[in-house]
């Protein structure tokens, strides 16, 4: 039974999706710890639509079977906040009301002490080279400065796994390499099986790892 | 030449009335000035009743005069002072909103003293003498005050009490009685918020009859000890509140909404200024079938409406034409049929020939209705300067809890 | 060159909406105030008031009750106006993404264009003593035969104003809510928020709520100044002993004794205090709320009854819409009633004569209404859209300040500013009637309109105006022939909205056309002090049906103009 899984293994089990009985994506893979599968397709395939069905996102317009499954749960029945998933969106979407160090202490789990939560964020600031910016508005940070603020967030909040969706496409070229090697490098780190979408064919040889291709509906 | 017997009637009729309504010369004059006139009579709007009158009167007035007569439907006369003093304070002293309205008491008292009325032109129309003033003072006094040909009489009112036969058998007849009545009904009776002027004759009904000195009610309030004269009324009040419809701390907003809880079951017992409202309010499905109305023993308060013209009103003659067409024999029986609005005429009909008379008969016997041999003695209304003493009196001991 | 002179006269056009707009906002208000300045401090020729004196505020402090009169209104506007929030919040973060929502979306969308008269007399008929709640109870359950002695609507602290203000306003503020939720990128954000383990409802307090909150602030302190200044719900709902100070303000500009004016003048100012003071409660709730919660924000508790209060949510909708649908249930049955006494719940037989007897007379007023609210509505309409086309030829964005004079009719309490209206229009000699109501009412469309309408406009993808340019249009053209047609819906949905508000006025109508414009708001607040429930049910209906008729023309309309045009069809 795949349910046994009790790894940190990330499995899409027969996973069917369609619009309206036409068949959208069709994926049935298990993912290791630490291995980042790259979901790959021109837009309007339907990768964002198996990314939003995994998340718990999925517009009801769309009929979906199959069951993912991550450290023995049955994912499709909890609703997203429950699923322990970290997803990082295309733009970093930290919250303008919260300061950078709020936007941290927002993904931090809660249950330590004050003290001991500001610690741990001056220590994950440090982490992606920005000491000292607690107090900052997000709005004045350059836009690599955010998406590295919007990673150490969703990794605070200690996901079982990862969903990446274009996470680089926004970034220019310079940055984007810096994101990517920082983005592999924390998952490696934290040994999170991970799913990225994307269309660029540099995420997935950076990624390194197995390349799934959707096809155009014919 | 034979003339058929009927024709001779008639022709003695219209004679009759022509030696009993001597026109003033300028008479015609005025109804040829006041023909394509639109006349803009501000009166409350709240009855359908009475809204379906003034539009009867509208039509006849079309036909007769050429005149077109717009009913500006308002909730309250002073909405009107506020009008027409407010064009004075602007220096509109020709073409004022206001042609026509329908007035009495205190607004007339107001309108009176700071010269907002045009006239005197009451006594000047020609349907004004069939009310026969001199043997029926109060079509020239209004709440005591004089109204010195400002106002024309148009319709009487009187305080009349009703009650749902199938719930109460014998009503109370006296004040003293209604209080022991409501000790036993709690919660069935009550009386408009003062100062809607329902609320505000109940308790002017209720001083006449408990107050010691009488006759100071009738001369300015500035006058009289007040305190000392108001004081049984304010006993008999706290008495009676704990019994009323909501223990005394709400009130009906008027008469009609006082009805309306009649009709609704809440209240038992209830009062109105129009003596045949209960009767047509049957009629008309808003009340119990089973409704009866009858007067205090003592007699009940008693009042004559009035319409006046204000100072600057735009058509002074059209609105003279229709004052006098209020006061005409047809108009007045029409107002009083019970099933038009039933208000009671304020002509005398021995003054009028035995035809015109007929029509003002009213033999019917409706559920609901006031039976001659019911109604009791008018009293009169005290002084107008009464009312807002009683007003603020009574809204510093009940206006607050 | 034609062309070009036409084009020149649009630019012109549009470079003077604005201002005429902002003068049409601000001037009669402006001058209402100064219209009773004069009184509340004596003066008032016309009445022989030729000194400036303090009088009348010592006669108005002596007026019994003044204080409770205060606080029942401040009480009654703030509770009302955070009840409505709670409501919104709470339903917005339980069930943003949620099929339930749609549904209760759907069946308040059409709530919005009930006319306050009528929510507050149908839910008078409701829950009054005898009335439709208690009769469909009675007597099998109740064991009542005559209706109970109980003091609702009406009591005292102003529960039933504050149901009925927070059943009318909820609508309102949800909408504003739903229009302002993709300006703070809300679905992305909440998504986000869920995706690191919030619950819905606390992902969206903590996630959504703090950026959602400065864009509905003003129409949240117009719900206030409403609520803290309305006469006609307040006449029906409230309580009377005493009412509110609108209402007191109202009956003593009503008063017989015309020295009571200079009183009521200054009443009317204290209202306009009794508001700024209400707002100014509201905004040190707003700090301290602030300041309470800066730390729960970012507590990383991700979970806070969520279900509980959810559910809550949901079921206080549920009710707030079963009243509101009871109601009208009730207006509908009265209407069709003759006797009909308690405790029967169903009247029988049922007639069409109260129908009959109104058709004559309400006729007229459909057709006054009509007229007015199509005239203010077009008036308003030209002016919006104007003020926004200038924002795009000029590239000037309207400044928050400009904005804030937009909501200056809906802040400043019309008790204040109408009487003093009233007395400048006599001394401009400008006749009571059309004009003036027409004009009067669009002093109140014209913000609603611009509202509903400014956000589609400055959002619509300028690359479209763009791509015209280049094919040698003109600006006019552009506007006529590519920013019209492509805000079909918008606009169409703002002249209902204008058009609903113009419906519902009940001072304005009364107080600038002397009475002798008759709408169907008039006569349904008017019969509504009368005693027949069967008439004020059918005014009230038709009250109704007005602005539902101008909804579904906005809606209807572009499905079947547009049927060939997929992409601009409502969603």
């Amino acid at each position: 039974m795949p349910g046994n899984d009790s790894d940190n293994i990330l499995h899409l089990d027969a996973i069917d999706i369609r619009l309206q009985e036409t068949p959208l994506v069709a994926i049935d893979t298990r993912i290791e710890p630490g291995e980042i599968l790259t979901v790959m397709g021109p837009s309007g395939v339907g990768k964002s639509t198996l990314l939003a069905f995994i998340a718990g996102f999925l517009d009801p317009a769309f009929s979906a079977r199959g069951n993912v499954w991550l450290q023995g749960r049955e994912l499709t029945r909890l609703p997203a906040e429950q699923r322990r998933l970290g997803l990082l969106f295309q733009d970093p979407l930290l919250f303008p009301h919260l300061s950078v160090g709020g936007n941290l202490a927002f993904g931090l789990r809660d249950g330590n002490s004050r003290r001991e939560r500001h610690a741990q964020i001056d220590r994950a600031l440090a982490d992606i080279g920005l000491p000292g910016y607690a107090d900052r508005d997000p709005a004045t940070l350059s836009g690599g400065q955010r998406s590295r603020v919007a990673l150490m967030r969703v990794l605070l909040s200690r996901p079982h796994a990862m969903l990446l969706d274009e996470p680089f496409s926004k970034l220019d070229m310079t940055l984007r390499e810096e994101m990517r090697s920082l983005v592999f490098s924390r998952i490696h780190q934290e040994n999170l099986p991970t799913l990225m979408v994307t269309h660029d064919e540099a995420d997935a040889e950076a990624a390194g790892g197995r390349v799934f291709r959707l096809l155009p509906p014919t | 030449m034979r003339m058929p017997p009927l024709f001779l009637l008639a022709t003695l009729i219209v004679i009759d009335q022509a030696s009993a309504t001597p026109a003033p010369a300028d008479w015609s004059a005025v109804e040829k000035q006041a023909e394509g006139q639109t006349v803009y009579w501000h009166a409350w709007g709240g009855d359908p009743r009475s809204n379906d009158y003034i539009e009867w009167v509208g039509e006849r007035l079309a036909e007769s005069h050429g005149i077109e007569l717009v009913h500006v439907k308002v909730n309250d006369a002073s909405n009107v002072v506020s009008r027409v003093l407010a064009e004075k304070s602007a220096g509109n002293t020709e073409d004022g909103a206001v042609d026509l309205i329908w007035i009495n008491g205190e607004n007339f008292a107001a309108m009176k003293t700071n010269d907002l009325l045009f006239g005197p032109f009451a006594e000047r129309l020609p349907n004004f003498s069939l009310t026969r003033p001199d043997e029926h003072p109060e079509m020239r006094t209004d709440f005591t005050v004089p109204t010195e040909g400002y106002e024309s009489p148009w319709g009487r009112a009187q305080l009349t009490f009703y009650h749902d036969s199938q719930r109460v058998d014998s009503p109370p007849r006296s004040l003293d009685a209604l209080l022991d009545w409501a000790q036993h009904n709690p919660g069935r009776f009550s009386y408009p918020q003062v100062p809607n002027f329902l609320g505000t004759t109940f308790l002017k009904q209720a001083l006449i009859t408990l107050a010691d000195d009488e006759e100071a009610l009738y001369t300015p309030v500035e006058e009289a000890d007040f305190d000392a004269i108001t004081a049984p009324l304010w006993d008999y009040l706290d008495d009676l509140h704990p019994h009323l419809w909501r223990e005394g701390r709400r009130f009906p907003d008027s008469g009609s909404a006082m009805q309306r809880l009649m009709g609704d079951g809440e209240l038992a017992l209830a009062f109105t200024f129009n003596p045949s409202a209960p009767a047509a309010a049957v009629a008309d499905n808003q009340l119990p079938p089973s409704t009866r109305s009858y007067q205090l023993d003592g007699g009940t308060l008693g009042n004559v409406h009035f319409v006046a013209i204000p100072f600057n009103a735009s058509h002074k003659a059209g609105a003279m034409v229709t004052a006098n067409f209020l006061l005409s024999p047809e108009a007045q029986a029409h107002k009083q049929d019970i099933s038009v609005w039933g208000d009671p005429t304020v002509l005398d009909t021995d003054a009028l020939g035995d035809d015109a008379k007929g029509a003002f008969d009213d033999s019917q016997d409706i559920p609901g209705s006031l039976s001659s041999d019911q109604s009791a003695n008018i009293l009169a209304e005290p002084h107008p300067s009464w009312v807002d003493r009683l007003e603020e009196a009574w809204q510093a001991r009940y206006g607050n809890r | 060159m034609g062309h070009f002179r036409r084009s020149r006269l649009f630019l012109m056009a549009v470079r003077f909406a604005p201002w005429l707009a902002m003068a049409l906002l601000i001037v009669p208000v402006a001058g209402g105030l100064a219209g009773v300045i004069g009184p509340a401090f004596g003066w008032l020729p016309a009445l022989d008031g030729h000194t400036v004196s303090l009088t009348p505020w010592q006669a108005l402090w002596r007026q019994p009750g003044l204080v409770d009169m205060i606080s029942l209104s401040l009480v009654t506007a703030l509770a009302s106006t955070l009840g409505a929030l709670i409501l919104v919040i709470l339903l917005l973060g339980a069930l943003l993404e949620t099929r339930a929502f749609r549904a209760i979306q759907r069946l308040l969308s059409p709530l919005l264009a009930v006319p306050h008269a009528a929510a507050a007399i149908g839910i008078g008929f409701l829950l009054t003593p005898s009335g439709l709640a208690n009769r469909a109870m009675s007597p099998w359950l109740t064991g009542w035969s005559y209706p109970p002695d109980y003091l609702f609507p009406g009591d005292p602290w102003g529960a039933s104003l504050i149901l009925g203000l927070v059943a009318k306003e909820m609508p309102f503020l949800l909408l504003m809510s739903l229009a302002a939720l993709p300006q703070c990128q809300a679905q992305s954000h909440h998504r986000l928020a869920r995706m690191l383990g919030y619950a819905p409802l606390t992902a969206f307090l903590k996630g959504v709520l703090p950026n959602l909150y400065p864009l509905i602030r003003l129409p949240i302190y117009a719900v206030i100044a409403f609520a803290s200044a309305t006469v006609d719900v307040a006449m029906i709902l409230g309580p009377s002993n005493p009412p509110t100070l609108a209402v007191s303000v109202i009956r003593w500009l009503n008063d017989p004794d015309l020295d009571r004016r200079f009183m009521a003048s200054a009443a009317a100012l204290t209202q306009l205090g009794v508001t700024v003071l209400a707002l100014l409660f509201w905004w040190l709730g707003e700090r301290l709320v602030v300041k309470l919660m800066s730390q729960t924000l970012t507590s990383g508790r991700r979970n806070h009854g969520d279900r509980l209060i959810g559910g809550l949510a949901t079921g206080l909708t549920w009710f707030i819409l079963g009243l509101l649908g009871m109601s009208l249930l009730g207006l509908m049955l009265w209407t069709l009633a003759g006797y009909w006494p308690f405790p029967e719940a169903w009247p029988w037989p049922l007639t069409i004569g109260n129908w009959m007897e109104a058709a004559d007379t309400a006729w007229h007023s459909v057709i006054q209404t009509a007229v007015i609210g199509l005239a203010s509505t077009a008036i308003a309409m030209t002016l919006a859209i104007g003020s926004l086309e200038s924002e795009i030829q000029y590239h000037r964005r309207m400044r928050r300040r400009t904005q804030l004079i937009l909501y200056l009719p809906l802040l400043v309490p019309p008790v204040a500013f109408l009487f003093g209206l009233v007395q400048l229009q006599a001394q401009l000699h400008i006749a009571p009637g059309w004009f003036a109501v027409i004009l009067g009412h669009t002093l109140f469309v014209l913000p609603y309109v611009f509202l509903s309408l400014s956000e589609s406009y400055r959002r619509l993808d300028s690359r479209w105006a763009q791509v015209a340019a280049t094919l040698q249009a003109s600006p006019g053209e552009v506007f006529r022939r590519i920013r019209l047609p492509l805000l079909t819906l918008p606009l169409l949905t703002a002249a209902a909205v204008g058009f609903a508000v113009s419906v519902g006025q009940y001072l304005p109508t009364l107080l600038l056309g002397a009475g002798r414009i008759t709408t169907l708001t008039t006569e349904a607040v008017s019969l509504a002090g009368g005693g027949d429930r069967r008439l004020t049910a059918v005014y009230a209906l038709l009250q109704l049906t007005l602005p539902a008729i101008g909804f579904s023309l906005a809606i209807g309309l572009p499905k079947l103009l547009l049927r060939n045009r997929r992409g601009l069809q409502p969603a």
